[in-house]
């Protein structure tokens, strides 16, 4: 038992710090990426514009209509026979953000809609520009609305940040993967694995808890 | 305050020319294959105030947006005193729906104010952002417009912390702090709670008595026949009658006006 103690101790800071030092900082460069991908996509979505909504629905289907391991290998595997070689960490990002953009899109553009068409007139009555309508008035009351949906997008993505083990970027699951061929304690060191990933979430879940608050500030209750 | 003291920063230019402020022609509007409007005409001079009644869905509510640039009308004109007549027969430019926008302010039926920002950033939000207001002289003539409206001590309040009368007062104040020459009030007191009507009203009066000159969508009758000039009853489009608020109120020439007149003063009768 003390061995087994020994070794979850041990382990733990490895894990830890290939969390830090590559899951989160992959799953925020690509959630960054992604979210402005996406505020492009859901204006696209929403404009009168036959071409451009067009354009941005059949990316959020493709999107969402193909597993993300899938893309991922495209990009890492794939490129390459057509000539361009990509590296594992942009790889990954790529990837992450891609994927990160159309369903985020989706959101960006449900909240967007979600704001009463009399604010729009408001903005434009003192004298507003439609870009500083959008900017100044629509999105930091769509932003409100879509904290909760996004965050759940956020947290999906840090797990499925784990996929990047399978392109050789040295994330927390390829971390624990090395750990546990080289110990031979798999459950011991995947169980270890999964609470640091629970223990990102509970702190993801709590800054969500926090953001909503402050945002709520201007709201009935 | 009013807008024909020369001294006040708030007040809107007064030019002697006498002319019609608002000359309106010809006016027409098209939802699909629902005609709202089929050619009204009217005229506001300055410091008139011209109140728009009549049943819902008969067009009154689409005048208003049309001033304001909130409805495009597909023909007809519309022509402010010192300014080009903009004939809707054709696409209007973005220069020219620029141009209308920024000559009227428009105080919506249900306030329509920012819930993210407080009373003042509402108040300032079109000055600084829109017109380029240096942040300081705007905020100084919101904290004056608003301590006007009774409403000084809520500068730094959000809107959901104030009653429905004090949020349209702050949407009066909004238009206001534009310094329009056209006030547009699109039945500013039809969401309020009964209790609450008064104090909108009497601050619509108030601007009346300074010499603002506005066009008040109403189904407040009393109202009309104290502060208006002229009434116009719109009915299926069209204006169709028009007058003295005293004339057309208590002795309308046209049966429609009378049924509706009747339905909005004795609803129970027969």
């Amino acid at each position: 038992m003390n061995e087994t103690w020994a070794l979850v101790v041990d382990s733990f800071w490895p894990l830890l710090w290939a969390g830090l030092s590559a899951t989160i900082p992959l799953a925020l460069a690509s959630f960054a990426i992604g979210l402005v991908l996406a505020l492009g996509l859901a204006l696209m979505r929403i404009s009168a514009n036959p071409v451009l909504s067009g354009i941005a629905r059949s990316y959020i289907s493709v999107i969402r209509g193909t597993p993300l391991l899938v893309q991922l290998f495209v990009i890492f595997y794939g490129l390459p026979s057509i000539g361009i070689v990509v590296d594992p960490w942009p790889a990954a990002i790529l990837a992450f953000s891609l994927n990160v953009g159309g369903y985020a899109a989706e959101i960006i553009r449900a909240a967007i809609l979600s704001v009463p068409k009399g604010q729009w007139e408001a903005a434009h009555t003192v004298g507003l520009s439609h870009t500083k309508s959008l900017t100044r008035i629509i999105l930091p009351q769509a932003a409100r609305v879509s904290v909760p949906p996004l965050s759940n997008t956020f947290i999906s993505l840090v797990k499925d940040t784990s996929l990047a083990s399978l392109i050789l970027v040295t994330e927390l699951f390829r971390q624990a993967q090395v750990i546990a061929a080289f110990t031979y304690e798999f459950m011991i060191i995947y169980l270890e694995a999964a609470l640091i990933y629970w223990l990102f979430c509970l702190v993801l879940s709590a800054g969500q808890g926090a953001l909503e608050k402050r945002l709520d500030r201007y709201v009935a209750h | 305050m009013s807008p024909t003291d020369p001294d006040d920063p708030l007040a809107p230019t007064v030019e002697p020319s006498g002319a019609p402020l608002l000359q309106v022609h010809g006016l027409e509007k098209s939802f699909g294959a629902n005609r709202v409007l089929k050619g009204v005409d009217f005229e506001v001079r300055r410091g008139e105030v011209v109140c728009l009644i009549g049943p819902s869905g008969s067009g009154k509510t689409t005048v208003l947006r049309t001033l304001n640039g909130l409805e495009i009308p597909d023909g007809g004109v519309i022509r402010f005193a010192d300014a080009a007549a903009i004939d809707f027969s054709k696409a209007p430019s973005k220069a020219q729906r620029l141009a209308l926008r920024d000559r009227s302010a428009m105080v919506f039926q249900h306030h329509n104010l920012f819930p993210h920002l407080t009373v003042i950033e509402n108040v300032i939000e079109g000055p600084v952002h829109a017109h380029g207001v240096p942040k300081a002289v705007a905020v100084e003539r919101a904290e004056r417009l608003l301590e006007r409206v009774g409403l000084g001590e809520k500068r730094d309040a959000f809107p959901f912390e104030l009653s429905g009368g004090q949020q349209q007062r702050v949407g009066i104040v909004r238009a206001l702090a534009l310094q329009p020459d056209l006030l547009l009030f699109d039945e500013p007191t039809s969401a309020l709670d009964p209790e609450l009507v008064g104090e909108v009203l009497v601050v619509l009066k108030e601007l009346a008595d300074e010499g603002w000159t506005m066009v008040i969508v109403t189904h407040e009758l009393a109202f009309a026949r104290e502060v208006a000039d002229e009434v116009l009853f719109f009915d299926d489009g069209v204006i169709l009658e028009r007058g003295a608020p005293k004339a057309l109120l208590t002795n309308p020439s046209h049966e429609r006006t009378r049924r509706f007149l009747d339905r909005i003063l004795r609803p129970f009768d027969g």
